[in-house]
């Protein structure tokens, strides 16, 4: 009940003095909001990535060209052929799931419809390492790569890019990929996903046919995947290519390797740990702001309890404990810190709304992020108020009664 | 009666409300040290009204801080309402003041921003009193002083006389044994102070003690009894035989 009396009459004075007391709580309220709005960014992108390696597969090994370096000289980008692709699926003996890739953007066209999409040419294997369905028709085959055939799987939304909608319109039609007719065979079902790849978009072709009737004959392909039927095989895998790739090579034992190879896991390890740099640079600005928003409140709570001298005075001649002053006053502290923290999370939320409404950046305001940022003022509150109540609470009723 | 007060206080609990005994307080200012009040006896028994007068400097301001439990003596023993509390902590003489003190000062002292209501009810908040509770007999102390359709006013909606009345409301809220009055009419015009000393004459009349500091022998007549200081010693202490006609 006298905690009820005590909240109030801090309630009473921070009223009192409204604008010095928003004033004084910006500090707070900047600084939370910062924070908030960089973790809601952080937070998204953490979302979006983690979304999007989930759908690669966690499984799966990206071998990309490095660089060739002789005494320590660069000597360009390194190829990966269909050789290395072949190699790996041959030697590894069922281990590996095999798929090259080559793409590159094309002009496509069907009917009187254009548009520049992404052309990817790969084996039948590379819808079962990123676990395509199908919504209509069929994938195709090992031997319609063998024969270098001009047929094409659409990913789900490429058929809206060629004006037709539903995409199954499409199937069995023939479109023109520069300039070149292909059978349109199966559509695939939705993968979602925004980002950096996009496979909703794509169009797939025989690696084969987009090697030597579309992209050139140019035995350069942009990257190998490689997927295991579990997780738990990757180290393996992983020694397995590394061996056959500098075999096929010809790197001298020592040698760095010409290639590079990447798990999604590894990928997704590396972000994480970017993020928590992230988190550990917000936490440091938070702390900064915090720092000085609380020294601000350190400094309205001195300039409160001597402005109220008298009224110290009165209350303790009242009947008032030291306890009942300092509560008073540490409440009014906490009370301050506590708006300005709700404060500080309202504005960073709009911001965060804001930025992913007129940016379309990713964001997600996390309850943890929330309840820790207003446990954070609260902590501020009770610190930066401690002093200026303690002062309150031992002085002498006799003193503050004469106090002008 | 008197000489069963004498043999000692264990026996008399009755009516004593203060009890002093070598009342001593020193203060050290600078190089110096100041002697305020120099060992002082006093009896005041329930339903007194006391006049504490003297000049500036007679020691009349600390020894009223140690009577009303805002100061502890250097020495000596007071007891008020048969409690020993010359000798109490700083939280324990704040319980002792809320409970059994009420205090009218000159400068009124009131919260600004509370309400007439608001401010008599401070010394029930620290009670613990419920608000309900509160509430009620803040309103029965404002209509014994006159102010009942005055209790949602603010102090500087308020004239000087009126706001004494609150703060005698204030005092009186808590049923304290005594009531200190510190130049209640400091701050007032010659018809409120007359006003004031007839509210604490008719509280006198039903039984409430009251212990009043002033300078003013007109307003010191009021009292039944006076006390005067002077260098920090009681000069001269006698009661008031014209009580009655004064008022």
């Amino acid at each position: 009940m006298l905690v009820f009396e005590i909240v109030m009459v801090a309630m009473g004075a921070v009223r009192a003095n409204l604008l010095r007391s928003v004033l004084t709580t910006l500090g707070i309220v900047i600084g939370i909001a910062a924070v908030i709005t960089m973790v809601a960014l952080g937070e998204g992108a953490q979302q979006q990535i983690q979304a999007e390696i989930n759908r690669m597969g966690t499984s799966v090994l990206t071998i990309s060209p490095g660089q060739q370096r002789s005494f320590g000289v660069s000597r360009g980008d390194t190829e990966l052929s269909i050789d290395d692709a072949l190699a790996l699926r041959v030697e590894t003996g069922g281990l590996l799931t095999v798929s090259p890739e080559q793409q590159t953007y094309m002009q496509i066209s069907y009917l009187r419809w254009n548009s520049r999409s992404r052309v990817v040419g790969v084996w039948p294997e590379y819808f079962n390492i990123y676990d395509h369905e199908l919504l209509h028709g069929r994938f195709f085959t090992q031997s319609e790569v063998q024969g270098r055939r001009r047929v094409a799987v659409l990913g789900y939304s490429a058929s809206e890019d060629l004006g037709e909608t539903p995409p199954e319109i499409l199937l069995g039609e023939t479109i023109q990929i520069r300039g070149i007719g292909f059978e349109v065979v199966g559509i695939l079902a939705e993968k979602g996903g925004s980002g950096f790849l996009r496979p909703d978009e794509n169009i797939f072709i025989p690696q084969s046919t987009a090697q030597y009737r579309v992209m050139g004959s140019r035995d350069r392909l942009n990257t190998i995947y490689a997927a295991t039927e579990t997780p738990e095989e990757l180290d393996l895998a992983y020694a397995e290519i590394d061996r056959i790739m500098r075999r096929e090579h010809r790197l001298r034992a020592g040698e760095d390797a010409d290639f590079n190879i990447r798990n999604n896991a590894d990928m997704l390890e590396t972000f994480n740990e970017t993020r928590q740099t992230f988190t550990m640079l917000l936490a440091g600005i938070a702390g900064i702001s915090l720092l000085v928003g609380g020294i601000g409140i350190m400094n309205i709570m001195l300039v409160s309890v001597t402005e109220r001298t008298r009224e110290i005075g009165v209350r303790k001649a009242l009947g008032a404990t030291k306890r009942a002053i300092m509560t008073q006053f540490l409440v009014e502290a906490l009370f301050l810190c506590v708006l300005g923290g709700l404060l500080g999370v309202a504005a960073g939320y709009a911001a965060a709304e804001a930025m992913s409404r007129f940016a379309e950046w990713e964001t997600a305001v996390s309850p943890q992020a929330v309840a820790a940022a207003i446990g954070f003022s609260a902590a501020v509150g009770l610190f930066f108020g401690m002093w200026p109540a303690r002062r309150a609470a031992a002085l002498d009723p006799i003193d503050a009664l004469r106090y002008e | 009666m008197l000489a069963r007060i004498q043999v000692g206080r264990s026996t008399t609990l009755s009516d004593e409300i203060i009890r002093t005994e070598g009342l001593t307080k020193h203060y050290v200012l600078g190089a110096e040290t100041v002697r305020a009040v120099r060992g002082v006896d006093l009896l005041i028994r329930r339903g007194e009204f006391v006049a504490v007068m003297g000049p500036s400097g007679s020691g009349k301001s600390t020894l009223m801080n140690m009577i009303g439990c805002l100061d502890t003596p250097t020495d000596g023993k007071y007891w008020l309402n048969n409690q020993l509390v010359s000798e109490l902590t700083d939280d324990d003489l704040a319980r002792v003041r809320n409970r059994q003190i009420g205090f009218v000062f000159q400068t009124f002292n009131l919260l600004p921003r509370a309400t007439a209501a608001h401010n008599v009810e401070l010394p029930l908040i620290y009670a613990g009193v419920s608000s309900k509770e509160r509430r009620r007999r803040a309103e029965e102390k404002l209509a014994l002083v006159g102010l009942e359709d005055r209790m949602e006013h603010k102090p500087p909606e308020l004239s000087g006389g009126q706001r004494q009345r609150v703060a005698v409301a204030r005092a009186l809220v808590n049923e304290p044994a005594l009531l200190l009055a510190d130049e209640p009419t400091g701050n007032l015009d010659s018809v409120t102070s007359a006003d004031i000393m007839r509210q604490l004459n008719d509280l006198n009349k039903q039984g409430q003690t009251i212990v009043l500091v002033t300078h003013e022998h007109d307003i010191a007549e009021h009292a039944k009894r006076q006390i005067h200081l002077k260098d920090g010693f009681v000069e001269r202490d006698f009661m008031n035989e014209m009580v009655g006609s004064a008022v």
